[in-house]
């Protein structure tokens, strides 16, 4: 599973960084072998939305803007010309404000959108789960949508019943997996997420904000879970917005802004850079507003 | 995870690039499709159980429900004066069950998409498999009927004979013309959200330039100029072969058998071919 005779070509955490409380990096993680080409590589992408003007697009406005002779399409550049590189191993960390564009990225990682530019190779099965992938129908229960959800990654059936069951069981949401999800908590939505993400046997990881999910000793678990994850899966990405999770679990990060790249560094860098950022655009804004 | 001497690196390469409104890969595509086949049945399966799970007489309303409109288009043609006893019955009821099924696959085929918000952002799939699956649930919905259809055929005593089977044929070339549509349907709405508004009335029209309400050979008497126009109607083969076979026991003409075929075949293609062409712009559209 894991060679040691390759050189990891990650960049290494330097020693005087600041480390939390919890051990970092206790995991054995894999190295790419000699000549493996990166796990994910993208290459200059661009991610475009086009939108409508209007919210909901029925005929009598396109009918309206015909006659007036106006184009329906407004772009949103949500991720612009992005470049790097995941070699095997490595646990990519993705920071930024709301509206960078991290979800975006992922989605396109995961193969649900299509890149407007550029070209993204991904080696390997992605667990294309992301953050409330279940739960698309209310009504059915936790289990039925765990299956769909399943089914829908393409896993055989047998294998997703199997897993349902390790799936409640690491949730912690015991019986409520049998009832509809329009009675769950929002917690215990979470937990059912992030525990089908990780249970999908991924070769690459992809989890968005979840680790907001549940209370202390479920992200403590959850932690656990995704260090215990790496020795198997070949690389792992993060979003989130607790920078402490990002620093104890990822080896590698990226900081996006506006949906352009504006660091690819250490965790510990990149924090320290948007960290300041934040607090020089805070008090900017403050200033703006006095 | 295997990792041998010699490893292929791009054995599991997937390579995400833009597109210009073209077909994806057909080959890897169709593998997908079919890997994920289960999928479709169990998002129609529990979306069944998830529509009948508050009420009581759910299931007993799918049954019901065509009876009753059947009923009701018998007791309206006899009082605009057309007449006819159980057999006349039977056939407007037969008729406006694999109506039903037809319509009611084309109108939640066309929701199936854009109703499919969360599964469509945060998946990666065939998105064929979503109009399928709408398919599917329409053909469950329709199997109640065909109970109810065989009772109205034993009240109406035809000549009974194996050839009446053959109706099947037309309903499995039917339900291929469904899926076309319901294909079509499901993108044009992402487009139009006002498509599946229109289509109850675009639909009602349909069923009635459909032999259901007549039978097919009454069609030059009823439309004498309109005659050849009307048997272009996809609806006038497949239903019409349907009613022809399992009521009376009488093959339709070749020409039925040739076009129900051809429409099946050319609205499956085209249907499932230009929802393609667009599934990868779904994503950034719902």
């Amino acid at each position: 599973m894991i060679s040691l005779s390759a050189s990891s070509t990650e960049p290494q955490t330097p020693a005087s960084a600041p480390v939390p409380e919890t051990p970092k990096k206790v995991v054995l993680r894999q190295k790419p072998l000699p000549g493996e080409p990166p796990t994910v590589r993208v290459q200059n992408v661009s991610i475009t939305y086009r939108t409508t003007f209007e919210k909901v697009p029925t005929f009598k406005s396109a009918i309206v803007r015909l006659g007036r002779g106006e184009r329906a399409i407004r772009e949103v550049h949500a991720v612009r010309d992005i470049s790097f590189e995941v070699p095997r191993g490595t646990a990519m960390g993705i920071i930024g404000a709301n509206g960078a564009g991290k979800s975006t990225l992922m989605r396109a990682l995961a193969g649900v959108l299509p890149p407007t530019k550029g070209r993204i190779e991904v080696r390997g099965k992605i667990s294309s789960l992301l953050a409330l992938g279940v739960g698309f129908n209310g009504q059915l229960s936790g289990r039925e949508n765990v299956i769909l959800g399943g089914l829908a990654a393409g896993l055989p059936r047998s294998e997703v019943e199997k897993r349902a069951d390790q799936i409640a069981e690491f949730a912690e949401i015991g019986d409520f997996m049998d009832l509809p999800m329009r009675t769950y908590s929002s917690g215990m939505f979470q937990r059912l997420a992030f525990s089908v993400s990780v249970h999908m046997d991924p070769d690459i990881l992809l989890i968005d904000e979840a680790l907001s999910a549940g209370d202390a000793s479920f992200k403590v678990k959850s932690a656990a879970k995704m260090q215990e994850l790496m020795e198997s899966a070949r690389a792992m990405f993060l979003v989130s917005h607790s920078l402490a999770a990002i620093q104890q679990m990822c080896t590698d990060c990226i900081w996006i802004h506006k949906g352009r790249l504006m660091m690819h560094d250490t965790p510990e860098k990149c924090i320290a850079a948007y960290t300041k950022f934040l607090e020089v655009g805070e008090e900017a804004f403050t200033f703006d507003d006095l | 995870m295997a990792q041998q001497n010699a490893p292929d690196w791009d054995a599991e390469l997937q390579v995400y690039e833009p597109h210009r409104a073209g077909l994806p890969a057909l080959r890897p595509y169709f593998r997908d499709l079919w890997g994920r086949l289960p999928f479709a049945a169990e998002f129609s399966r529990s979306g069944i159980k998830a529509a009948h799970s508050q009420t009581v007489f759910g299931q007993i309303w799918l049954v019901l429900n065509p009876t009753l409109l059947a009923a009701v288009y018998f007791f309206l043609i006899n009082v605009l004066g057309g007449g006819g006893g159980m057999e006349r019955f039977a056939h407007i009821a037969g008729g406006i069950f694999v109506f039903y099924y037809f319509s009611g696959a084309v109108a939640s085929g066309a929701t199936s998409v854009t109703g499919g918000g969360r599964l469509i952002l945060n998946m990666a799939f065939p998105r064929l498999l979503m109009p399928l699956a709408a398919v599917r649930t329409a053909f469950f919905r329709f199997l109640p009927t065909i109970p109810v259809y065989l009772l109205l055929l034993i009240l109406a005593q035809p000549p009974w004979s194996f050839t009446m089977l053959l109706g099947f044929v037309f309903l499995i070339m039917l339900t291929l013309f469904s899926m076309g549509m319901a294909a079509l349907f499901a993108a044009v709405q992402v487009y139009f959200r006002d498509t599946s508004s229109f289509l109850p009335y675009f639909l009602r029209i349909w069923l009635y330039v459909s032999p259901v309400l007549w039978y097919p050979e009454q069609a030059r008497e009823k439309f004498p100029d309109l005659a050849n126009l009307m048997e272009l109607n996809p609806l006038y083969s497949l239903i019409g072969g349907w009613s022809d076979l399992t009521l009376r026991g009488v093959v339709p003409p070749t020409s039925m058998w040739v076009a129900g075929a051809a429409w099946a075949v050319v609205s499956l293609v085209l249907g499932s071919l230009f929802f393609m062409s667009r599934e990868r712009d779904f994503a950034v559209r719902i």
